[in-house]
């Protein structure tokens, strides 16, 4: 990957080495995001650099939150074009924005949402060709959202979230997943959020900074690369801490205090 | 691209004086969206930068105070700038006859108000705002001004003692819906589904827009309000409905009857959010603080507003305004304006918990 290109991020998430294998194959990184500061735009980077020229992936992206022409649009600006991508098979949309398990068994139906999507996603990359199989990225927007589609049934969705894991390491997929943060800091016992980011390689968490939101800096971004113990010399974790703003065509990021 | 500004440039100018010709009572925005006022115009110019209103596609969602019925003078203001442009309606209510809160909705005030001058001379001895930021108060005026007159159009005062006349509810399609005692919010889904079914959106069509009022979502009073996940799932369905039509939806709802956990997942569902709150009457340390605090009735602060088709946050430097009720007939905003942030030191006015919080936190700054 070209260096020029690189930024704070891409160095954090370990994407400053060769492009090929693709750093975050296998591995599972999840975006934590409050209503105050949104991550997608973290989503939204990941999607560029997996398809970036130099790559071979393929990306399968689940879609709770908002319609592939939200995406297409932010990604065109970003110098990516989903629709070019989608036709070349590179970019799979599911829009599940009107995924509703039934719940008139409330037991069986929720699980059963679920356990398509996860058999159309495992469909789908065993449909690919041969040298494509294994580079596939499952991207999720968002966790919350699936839980509201299983109607609460939060053991169905980690479970489903259990599957897809498992994924990551029978085709050496990565799985990237954004979730809201602040849904589950006031509860006592917050399950799902604790296991996912037990599961997660990387953690990227974004937040309003201490002092509260600004114009020209929208806030903090902490990634905890937790370094993988098959990679020669890497051990032990590594936190990073910087600031970001969001821009139409890209995101600066900059440590406090440096940005020109 | 030029980043986003989020002070009005001479960009904005140009996007405001342009509107869509085919359809009354909607603008084109920047992001391949279009919106419709909010039939508040103060609320509308302050989303100027946006594009001026609600974008179609959009959910927009206010909390509401226990304390004080502020969310339904927003309400009106959104249901009846609606009913003028002809824009079909959909309105549920907890209420037992919410057809009759129709003759509560506000009528387009006949005399011209002369609303900017008052303002204009209130701003300079009220707001106590240094004078080095008097350049971005005097920056809104000549805007607002100049294109008064394309306004009226696209948004009408409203004028809170002269009810709207029959003839803009009975002639169209208004439709009202009680939610008070249907076991569940399924037919509520249903009457959505179908309004919404009318107002697809198809790409060089310029079929009318539509909204859609829902007022106190999790009242007490009706059956679901306990069913927590029905509600949620109501809400998802509903956004991914309307995203792809010409519709805005607009949900009031009290936070104080929900969990902190489900309040979170209402206010990330929102494309914009909105809270009201109250003011005590009566409070010296807050008659000190706010000026013109006597004529307020209520707070209304922006949480978050809706970002379709872009990634770029809006922070905007004034996050709170003063609910007045001029005369008791024009509801009013004024932005409590704060000191204008200074990001190279990350310092910053502080995110706005309660209202009266942040006003405080704003004199500080000053």
């Amino acid at each position: 990957m070209e260096n020029q290109y690189l930024n704070l991020l891409d160095r954090a998430l370990g994407l400053d080495g060769p492009s090929e294998p693709w750093p975050l194959s296998g591995r599972v990184v999840l975006i934590e995001d409050c209503v105050e500061t949104s991550g997608s735009f973290v989503l939204h980077q990941l999607v560029k650099r997996s398809l970036s020229p130099t790559s071979s992936n393929v990306i399968i992206f689940v879609a709770f939150a908002n319609p592939f022409s939200h995406y297409d649009r932010i990604l065109r600006k970003l110098g990516c074009n989903l629709v070019t991508q989608r036709d070349n098979k590179r970019f799979i949309f599911f829009d599940m924005l009107m995924l509703r398990c039934p719940d008139v068994d409330k037991g069986k139906s929720s699980e059963g949402g679920l356990v398509l999507l996860y058999e159309k996603i495992l469909k789908t990359i065993c449909g690919l060709p041969g040298d494509k199989k294994d580079y596939v990225t499952i991207m999720m927007d968002d966790i919350s959202l699936v839980e509201v589609a299983a109607n609460g049934g939060s053991d169905y969705v980690l479970d489903f979230l259990h599957y897809c894991h498992s994924l990551t390491s029978e085709f050496d997929c990565s799985l990237i997943m954004l979730n809201h943060e602040d849904i589950y800091s006031s509860m006592e016992r917050p399950t799902l959020i604790l296991q996912m980011e037990y599961l997660a390689d990387i953690l990227v968490k974004a937040e309003p900074l201490s002092t509260g939101l600004a114009t020209d800096v929208h806030g903090q971004l902490t990634v905890l690369n937790k370094g993988t113990s098959h990679r020669l010399g890497s051990s032990g974790n590594k936190i990073h801490n910087f600031h970001y703003k969001v821009k139409e065509n890209s995101v600066e990021y900059f440590y406090p205090g440096s940005r020109v | 691209m030029a980043t986003t500004k989020p002070r009005l440039s001479s960009f904005s100018r140009n996007l405001s004086a342009v509107s869509s010709s085919q359809t009354p009572g909607v603008k084109c925005g920047p992001n391949g969206t279009m919106f419709v006022s909010s039939g508040i115009a103060d609320l509308d110019r302050y989303f100027e930068i946006l594009g001026g209103g609600f974008p179609l596609g959009s959910l927009v969602m206010v909390m509401e105070d226990a304390e004080a019925p502020h969310h339904m003078l927003l309400l009106r203001n959104f249901m009846s700038q609606g009913l003028v442009h002809g824009q079909p309606l959909l309105y549920a209510s907890p209420s037992k006859d919410p057809r009759g809160f129709l003759g509560t909705l506000p009528s387009p005030a006949s005399l011209k108000h002369d609303k900017s001058r008052d303002r204009e001379s209130e701003q300079e001895k009220g707001l106590r705002i240094a004078w080095q930021y008097k350049k971005y108060m005097g920056e809104n005026q000549p805007n607002f001004d100049s294109h008064r007159d394309n306004k009226q159009d696209y948004c009408n005062e409203f004028d809170f003692r002269k009810p709207l006349e029959r003839h803009y509810f009975t002639r169209q399609r208004v439709n009202c819906v009680g939610i008070q005692h249907s076991k569940n919010l399924a037919a509520l889904q249903e009457h959505c589904a179908s309004f919404l079914a009318q107002h697809q959106r198809n790409d060089g069509s310029s079929a009318l827009a539509g909204r859609i009022a829902i007022q106190s979502l999790c009242a007490p009073q009706c059956e679901h309000s306990n069913m927590v996940w029905e509600m949620l799932s109501f809400i998802k369905s509903l956004k991914g409905m309307v995203r792809s039509s010409n519709a805005v939806v607009v949900i009031t709802f009290p936070p104080s009857l929900l969990s902190f956990s489900s309040t979170k997942r209402w206010q990330h569902m929102a494309d914009t959010l909105l809270s009201v709150a109250a003011i005590p009457d009566e409070d010296k340390e807050l008659a000190k603080l706010l000026s013109g605090y006597q004529d307020m009735v209520g707070l209304l602060n922006v949480h978050k507003v809706a970002r379709l088709n872009t990634q770029v946050p809006l922070i905007l430097e004034a996050t709170t305004f003063s609910i007045k009720l001029q005369k008791c007939r024009f509801l009013v905003l004024e932005c409590l304006n704060q000191a204008p942030v200074d990001g190279s030191s990350g310092s910053s006015y502080g995110t706005s918990g309660s209202c009266s919080g942040s006003s405080k936190a704003g004199t500080v700054d000053f």
